[in-house]
């Protein structure tokens, strides 16, 4: 089916299109029919700047199994790179 | 040898709140007076797939136009406006309703139109041919392929964008409307559709619904997974037999003969 239905997640970073590296500061999520995916539904999260009237954005389309892994790869990512960059600045690591 | 020919072009119609938006119109070449059929894209964009319909319809005797609703999101590719429009809330009912009735009028200036309008819509579409049969004036046929949010739900809550459910329309719908659905889809799901059919008789409306099993939401849609060509050759059937019906007259006869 097709819905409205968004989910609004507020950010802070950058993203990198066809022209180039930009700030983005919304991340729009949603599960629905996809544009290129070969998917009947997909995940779906247009990283843009709102702020900035959205003149571009980047669009990413894959299988909810998919984001699913990707939910646990980021959350993996983050403790992984956050504890050794924690240890790498701490003055008793040798 | 007989000629065919038809003339399929961008187009700009003054819609909703006198914006002018663009549009895609196909039609017959030819003076000869013909019907005159709205293409209400899908929430997905203004694609090429609905290209595809409306130089389909124009292949079948029809003068067709699909306005570009989300055209006031641009600029960008038809799926970047689609983000943009979802990003915002979505399509609001009384601008859909205004681009619609501007590109009923574009079709009605023309010197060959016959005088009928038809209005055919997809999914998002499905649910603005009900509305537009319901709230504006001088539609003769109406065709819903499977629009979703004729009733109220939570999927499609009662928004300041979209204030009232189609359903509760019924007794000022002014059209035949014909209804292709999907017993497979969610939205409208088959109790849905029978709940839209239950009102449709008690207020003594004339209609069609034709509904498929083995197919679900977008199954005319050849590009997607979703396509299902038994079902989608046989309901194309049914679509041009009721605007053959409906969109004729007593000089014009309604549909161009297709060898």
């Amino acid at each position: 089916m097709c819905t409205y239905i968004t989910e609004k997640a507020s950010i802070f970073g950058s993203a990198k299109g066809p022209e180039g590296w930009f700030r983005v500061d919304t991340a729009n999520v949603y599960f629905d029919h996809p544009f290129h995916a070969p998917l009947d539904h997909s995940l779906n999260i247009d990283f843009v700047n709102e702020a900035a009237g959205s003149p571009t954005r980047v669009a990413v389309e894959i299988s909810a199994e998919s984001a699913r892994d990707l939910v646990e790869k980021i959350l993996a990512a983050l403790a992984a790179g956050e504890a050794s960059h924690t240890a790498g600045e701490s003055p008793a690591a040798g | 040898m007989a000629y065919r020919g038809m003339l399929a072009e961008n187009v700009t119609v003054r819609g909703h709140g006198g914006d002018v938006i663009e549009a895609y119109y196909a039609r017959p070449l030819g003076a000869a007076p013909v019907p005159g059929i709205v293409v209400i894209h899908h929430a997905p964009g203004w694609d090429e797939w609905t290209f595809e319909i409306v130089r389909r319809l124009a292949h079948h005797g029809y003068a067709a136009i699909s306005p570009h609703l989300y055209h006031r999101h641009g600029p960008g590719s038809f799926d970047d406006m689609a983000a943009r429009a979802r990003a915002a809330g979505g399509m609001n009912d009384a601008q859909v309703m205004g681009d619609v009735q501007g590109s009923i009028e574009f079709l009605r200036n023309q010197t060959y139109a016959s005088g009928k309008i038809g209005v055919i819509g997809f999914c998002s579409g499905g649910r603005h041919t009900v509305l537009a049969a319901s709230q504006l004036k001088g539609i003769d046929a109406a065709v819903d392929c499977w629009g979703g949010g004729i009733l109220p739900s939570e999927r499609f809550p009662v928004s300041e964008n979209r204030p009232v459910p189609p359903i509760q329309l019924t007794e000022h719908l002014s059209a035949p409307l014909l209804g292709i659905f999907g017993n497979d889809d969610q939205s409208p799901s088959p109790a849905e559709v029978d709940q839209h059919e239950e009102a449709l008789k008690r207020a003594g409306k004339s209609y069609e619904f034709h509904r498929y099993d083995g197919a679900g939401h977008a199954f005319f849609c050849w590009e997607r997974p979703a396509y299902r060509q038994e079902q989608a050759v046989d309901a194309w059937t049914k679509v041009f037999a009721f605007y053959e019906r409906y969109l004729s007259t007593a000089d014009v006869p309604a549909g161009a003969a297709v060898s």
